[in-house]
């Protein structure tokens, strides 16, 4: 009886691990990267890892991701393992931009140089900092609503993880540039999750009739917001550009998003390793830009 | 039995405290279509609360619920993508997650292991598994499986389908629970699991079933919500556990088990329920929503306390 569950069991993960199930493979090179990235859990960062190893093998270095899994102290350890494997560059992109300084000076006094990616490191100085601006990206999104609005509509904003950089960040470029144009009747946060961001929203949609617009400051949340938007006159937008918000702007159920180019940051990241190891001189900082994604230009965007 | 019935009775005087505070202070609150907005919302973390119900009262704990509701519902998506059948995916779906928590009961009756070890080890495990399946990213339900959808979204004679499934299954647990031998079972484990032992209840078996069962909702909560959302996330169920657990102990059911109702859990997921909802209605800042959560349930669990002694 044991047996056969546990059979049964085995059997069913096996029919679940075959249905997405993908490969590796391993190449020669000429140099060593390490990469400590804060997590993979999260397609974001899926994106800018998966570029990252394209490009490595295009400039022929090794690569070697560790994920931190948004643990600071996990990240602490990571580093002290690539450090120990006779890495040339590190790149690093940060749990806490503050607990992350003492690695890095650890990597600087091996002669290791150092990338960071997408989020900085304070206290510390490294070789350069390749991202891009969210505070631009809230901007954007502000503008776009805007001109698709009229002077004082209701708008409501769905924000990220109370006190991650990113929700800072993004809140503060949208709640500036529509200050005096639009009004934000509720400001509350879906922790950048979908099915809160359904639920967030059904909630303020009770509360807040005659909304006209809609800002969340992910895509995952305004995917699940659009769930509970039955008025097809209300403007949505997004941040980030995943797949699912690409599809829904191609399918008209989404306005916008902001693209934040993860896969550059990552291609440019190994780059910029390789021009290191090379003796080459690089920029301190590296914008990368972002796009405000429609239906006029999202054929550009989708894979 | 006093007890029981009293401390029953002070979760649902806290719970009318709260429905009514609301109703004065929100003009939106007490209407039809926030209150099936509230049960729709509450599905997914009653039908959880109800299997921990029975886990807490056999003086378990079950902290891989989440994780369990992740990994199948994207299973179910991914199973349902490939082009099987919808009934077929979604007993494939229910089956994943059974599995599961049949295996988390064997590690806990037959290896005599700490139910929070095991699941705190079986959260790890599962959740690496949800992000290798689905390579770390979303996965949306095809167009040509659109049916699935309406087990979430849809509404029979005005009522949403996920709230019948929670009550339906709320009423077969109660059933269960008050009445059929098995729910005798559950009540003397948690009282002496010795006791209950010698006076020949096959415990182990009784402990894998109801880890089993818990499987078996939280898969259900992972199928309605990967359907209300029209795809499955990696990090769907991201500490549903610890909503599910508030929920059980507002309801005044011990953790050291053996004492406890699965109405006073039902109460306990509305008032959970009804506090976010209020909360975004009331447009209370993000910062200051955790703080205001933490202290009703810890307002509600003292209260129980004090009416005890």
């Amino acid at each position: 009886m044991k047996k056969k569950i546990i059979t049964l069991c085995l059997g069913l993960f096996l029919i679940v691990g075959l249905s997405g199930c993908g490969g590796n493979e391993s190449k020669e090179s000429e140099g060593k990267v390490g990469f400590s990235i804060s997590t993979l859990n999260n397609p974001f960062f899926v994106s800018m890892k998966d570029a990252a190893d394209a490009k490595a093998k295009e400039v022929n270095l090794t690569l070697e991701v560790l994920d931190a899994k948004d643990d600071a102290a996990k990240q602490v350890s990571d580093i002290e393992a690539l450090i120990n494997k006779d890495i040339k560059v590190l790149l690093v992109n940060p749990v806490d931009s503050k607990a992350i300084a003492p690695s890095i000076k650890a990597a600087q006094a091996k002669g290791i140089k150092v990338i960071t990616l997408d989020r900085t490191a304070e206290g510390v100085s490294v070789d350069t900092h390749i991202a891009s601006d969210n505070v631009a990206g809230g901007k954007m999104a502000a503008e776009y609503m805007v001109s698709k609005l009229k002077a004082n509509d209701k708008v409501i904003e769905l924000q990220g993880i109370p006190g991650a950089s990113a929700a800072i960040d993004r809140g503060q470029g949208f709640d500036d540039a529509v200050k005096g144009k639009l009004d934000i009747v509720a400001k509350q946060t879906a922790n950048f999750d979908r099915a809160q961001g359904l639920s967030v929203m059904e909630n303020l949609a009770q509360a807040n009739p005659g909304f006209k617009g809609v800002f969340a400051q992910n895509d995952e949340m305004i995917m699940g917001a659009l769930q509970a938007i039955s008025d097809k006159e209300v403007i949505t937008v997004g941040f980030d550009g995943t797949d699912d918000a690409l599809q829904a702007i191609k399918d008209g159920k989404l306005d916008a998003t902001v693209i934040q180019q993860p896969d550059k940051i990552g291609a440019l990241g190994m780059e910029n390793a390789a021009k290191l190891i090379k003796g080459e001189a690089i920029e301190k900082t590296i914008p990368v830009d972002l796009v405000l994604v429609t239906s006029e230009n999202v054929a550009d965007f989708l894979k | 039995m006093k007890k029981i019935d009293f401390s029953k009775y002070t979760v649902f005087i806290a719970f009318i405290i709260l429905f009514i505070t609301l109703s004065f202070l929100s003009k939106d609150f007490l209407t039809k279509d926030n209150l099936l907005l509230v049960l729709r919302q509450i599905s997914i973390n009653g039908l959880i609360a109800a299997g921990m119900t029975y886990v807490i009262l056999t003086g378990g704990i079950d902290l891989s619920v989440g994780a369990i509701l992740g990994f199948s519902s994207m299973s179910t998506v991914l199973i349902l993508n490939s082009g099987i059948p919808t009934i077929l995916a979604i007993i494939l779906g229910l089956l994943v997650g059974t599995c599961l928590g049949v295996l988390n009961g064997i590690f806990i009756a037959k290896a005599k292991l700490q139910p929070f070890i095991v699941t705190l080890a079986t959260v790890s495990i599962i959740k690496g598994l949800t992000l290798v399946i689905s390579h770390s990213m979303p996965v949306s339900v095809l167009s040509s499986h659109l049916d699935y959808l309406h087990i979430g979204q849809g509404f029979v004679l005005g009522i949403p389908i996920p709230v019948i499934i929670l009550v339906l299954v709320f009423i077969i647990f109660w059933f269960i629970l008050m009445y059929l031998p098995f729910g005798k079972k559950v009540y003397s484990i948690g009282g002496n699991e010795e006791v209950a032992r010698l006076s020949g209840i096959k415990t182990d078996q009784t402990k894998i079933i109801i880890y089993g069962l818990i499987g078996l909702t939280s898969a259900l909560a992972g199928i309605i919500l990967s359907s209300r959302l029209g795809s499955a996330s990696p990090m769907a169920g991201n500490g549903y556990e610890l909503d599910a657990i508030a929920a059980v102990v507002i309801g005044g059911t011990t953790l050291s088990g053996g004492k406890g109702s699965i109405v006073a859990t039902f109460i306990g997921v509305l008032i959970i329920g009804i506090l976010s909802n209020g909360l975004n209605l009331l447009g209370i800042p993000s910062d200051y929503q955790n703080i205001v959560k933490g202290a009703v349930i810890l307002f509600a669990v003292l209260i129980d306390q004090l009416k005890k002694e």
